[in-house]
């Protein structure tokens, strides 16, 4: 907010601005996303992350990257704590097993090796295993 | 390192290798940011330090290339009537009597870019590449017809842009377009260090932390390049001028004979204004 009152009352340097602006359209030009929906996409972002972990909203920051071809996107994500959990309660960690590995491993070659934590500690849940798995790219 | 002289050699009849020379297109997709101003300068300079040259205007039905080198009074022919045959290349190519290595093939001022075959185009580029150290082309604005052909027979490119929102945005589609297998170098055009120090433009890392491209040389800003423009007498020629000096140093920075990183214009002095001045 007052970051946007800054720049409406044109304390910030307009080169900022420039490159601020700049920066966006061309994310969306490379991603052929609107504006608004690369900021929907961050706050969905957030959104599913808070479910989990108690997240630093305030100081919260994705960027994205030209990288040769591609985009890379980047979450800073400070966590606060981790006493929130996911509606089914986890089984401790120390429950891991070689065995189980198999579903996930393959669950990770449609989507990024991010979610991977998550799947771990849902995965010695007897029922939403193939559910989790499945939807686990979308948050990246 | 990136600006050293890339050649390919081809055998020419007589089986004695000839070096080609590199036809380099100067574009930018937005229009008015200084793409014939710069191949202007560029080919001036470089015909100064003694290689052959020829400008080729592809900006057919706005042809200005010849206005702004100040040979306007002296084009006969243009690309298409060498295209289609009405005249030789030699009848069309002008001389720069005050470089007379370098040489103007005009655009034609009363057709359109849809007249010209792509193809076509592409292998008079060729066929000049075989006969001059650089070809340097002059790119229509945009991205259609005209852009196509002007980067068809081109295996180098010039982005060339200034420190604006719409012009780097531009620059970074052109950048797209222009593929993976041409040398693509950057000049940022029309800076004005004073503004940037107050934060109210954009400064060259800002517009190639954007672009990442090898950057060329800067441009600033500058009455100079206007004043020359009116005369038709390209900056580059004129030994006092500091822009003037800065396409220069883009010359020799394209032939190899400099390697140092590019300078950035810096801010001119209170005296500096008094006496740089010209009218
Ligand atoms: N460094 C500079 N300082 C001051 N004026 C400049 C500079 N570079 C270009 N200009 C001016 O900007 C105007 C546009 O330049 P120029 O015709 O070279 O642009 P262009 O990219 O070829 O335009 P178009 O897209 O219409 O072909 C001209 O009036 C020119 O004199
Ligand atoms: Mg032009």
């Amino acid at each position: 907010m007052i970051e946007f009152l800054n720049r409406l009352f044109g304390r910030e340097p307009s080169s900022r601005t420039a490159k601020e602006r700049l920066k966006l359209v061309l994310l969306s030009d490379h991603l052929s996303l609107a504006p608004d929906v690369i900021e929907a996409l961050k706050h969905d972002l957030f959104e599913v992350i808070s479910r989990y972990v108690e997240i630093d909203a305030a100081n919260c920051d994705v960027t994205f990257e030209q990288r040769e071809k591609q985009v890379a996107m980047m979450a800073n994500i400070p966590i606060l704590g981790m006493q929130k959990r996911p509606a089914p309660p986890p089984v401790p960690p120390a429950s891991h097993t070689n065995g189980s590995s198999k579903p996930a491993r393959k669950a990770s070659a449609n989507g990024s090796g991010t979610p991977r934590r998550r799947r771990r500690k849902a995965q010695p849940q007897s029922m939403p295993q193939p559910q989790l798995a499945q939807g686990s790219p979308q948050p990246t | 390192m990136i600006n050293q002289v890339v050649q390919d050699e081809v055998p020419v009849a007589g089986d004695v290798p000839r070096v080609r020379g590199r036809a380099i297109v100067v574009t930018s997709g937005k229009g008015g940011v200084g793409k014939t101003t710069t191949t202007a300068n560029l080919g001036t300079a470089l015909a100064a330090l003694g290689a052959s040259v020829v400008l080729v205007d592809a900006d057919v039905g706005l042809r200005n290339l010849d206005i702004v080198l100040g040979l306007e009074a002296r084009v006969r022919h243009h690309v298409l009537d060498v295209l289609e045959g009405v005249v030789t290349l030699d009848e069309a190519l002008v001389t720069d009597k005050r470089v007379p290595k370098l040489r103007l093939l005009a655009a034609a001022q009363t057709r359109e870019k849809d007249d010209v075959d792509t193809a076509a185009f592409r292998d008079l580029i060729g066929t000049l590449r075989d006969r001059f150290d650089y070809v340097l082309i002059d790119c229509p604005a945009g991205i259609e017809k005209g852009f196509v052909n002007a980067i068809a027979g081109a295996d180098e490119a010039i982005v060339v842009c200034t420190p604006e929102v719409a012009a780097v945005r531009d620059a970074d589609r052109v950048v797209g377009l222009l593929g993976d297998d041409r040398k693509v170098e950057l000049i940022v055009n029309r800076l004005r260090p004073a503004l940037v120090r107050k934060g109210k433009m954009l400064s060259v890392d800002d517009v190639n932390d954007i672009l990442h491209l090898p950057l060329l040389g800067v441009i600033a800003d500058a009455p100079d390049v206007i004043v020359s423009t009116n005369r038709g007498q390209p900056v580059a020629l004129d030994p006092a001028s500091e822009v003037g000096e800065s396409y220069r140093a883009i010359a020799r920075r394209i032939t190899g004979q400099d390697s140092a990183a590019p300078e950035i214009p810096r801010e001119k002095t209170f005296l500096g204004k008094l006496f740089g001045g010209r009218s």
